[in-house]
């Protein structure tokens, strides 16, 4: 008796975190067309969750998102493309809803900035670097260092 | 030339903090999400009213020519009640019409929710699976947005109307409407 409920405690226990690795939304009723399922689930993790911020809506478990995903589902289901579904919530939501920011003016700062740092740095190189380069030697210098080698060679 | 390239850097450091500085001050939410339906006209919708035979409340209802509220609310949702006083005085006093919506929430608790704090409603609709709600980028309760004359909403009031918030923000929104 003892050995099986050790034995159902084990398994409950090693199934859980296997079980929650799926995300929230494997607990609901999925699309009975397996790939339309598969196509909201995909559109699922790019949505935010408006609540948790920084959460899609397939990984939440706030009512928002619960509602988001059902929506999704719905949209899917009536033949709505991804790129439809997403523009549906963006017109309500705005960009942030979007999990991964479209380029836009809004977010040209955004998706510019890195290369704007990396002109400035490769610009404050180049011009630090010219500085550095030491003034082409003179006649007296170039005389002098004449001198110091033909005094070395009688040595 | 070169005494004041020195001081580059320490000023690019000064502007970076007076940056840092203006965005964490003021009483800016970084959870607060900007209305995308800010001077658009507001979503249609037909809701079932609250109060059992009502006829449906619908956006025609919006349409009064003069600035009107519309208040997401729930019995369930704590800071609603805090903000209610307030949804009391704008329109007891101030005489201002407001459209509550029930957002995701049982009838028979909503309306025990006014019975107890009074109605600040000129009309009540109910939200029950919160599909409207989403037609109005409403991401929690009580959200309320100020709707012109025209029906275009010109203001979205994010969490509850408490504190000065009323003083400072919505209220000089309704003025400029009026």
């Amino acid at each position: 008796m003892m050995r099986v409920l050790f034995a159902a405690l084990i398994l409950t226990v090693t199934m859980l975190p296997a079980n929650s690795a799926f995300g929230v939304a494997v607990d609901e009723k999925p699309l009975a067309d397996p790939a339309k399922e598969a196509i909201a689930r995909t559109l699922m993790k790019e949505i935010r969750c408006l609540v948790c911020q920084n959460q899609s809506i397939e990984d939440s478990n706030a009512d928002l998102a619960k509602d988001l995903r059902l929506l999704v589902r719905e949209r899917i289901a009536l033949g709505d493309t991804p790129a439809e579904v997403r523009s549906y919530l963006v017109d309500r939501y705005g960009d942030w809803v979007l999990l991964d920011p479209p380029f836009n003016q809004m977010t040209l700062f955004l998706w510019a900035s890195p290369f704007l740092f990396l002109a400035l740095v490769l610009y404050g190189v180049l011009t630090t670097r010219k500085k550095n380069t030491p003034a082409p030697l003179t006649t007296q210098e170039k005389e002098k260092i004449e001198q110091l080698i033909t005094r070395g060679d009688k040595a | 030339m070169e005494g004041y390239r020195r001081f580059i850097p320490l000023l690019i450091v000064f502007a970076i903090f007076a940056v840092f500085f203006k965005m964490m001050g003021g009483d800016r939410n970084p959870k607060e999400i900007k209305s995308v339906l800010i001077d658009k006209p507001a979503p249609a919708f037909s809701l079932p009213a609250l109060a059992e035979g009502g006829a449906a409340i619908t956006e025609a209802d919006l349409k009064t020519g003069k600035p009107i509220l519309v208040n997401f609310f729930a019995s369930w949702c704590v800071p609603c009640r805090a903000e209610h006083d307030n949804l009391m005085k704008l329109a007891d006093e101030l005489n201002i019409p407001i459209i509550g919506i029930a957002y995701k929430d049982d009838p028979k608790r909503s309306l025990a929710f006014l019975d107890e704090l009074g109605t600040p409603f000129t009309k009540t609709a109910q939200d029950r699976d919160g599909r409207v709600g989403i037609d109005w980028g409403v991401t929690g309760v009580p959200e309320t947005f100020l709707i012109d004359g025209d029906g275009i909403i010109r203001y979205r009031h994010w969490g509850p109307i408490v504190g000065d918030s009323m003083e400072k923000r919505l209220l000089p929104q309704l003025r400029d409407l009026e």
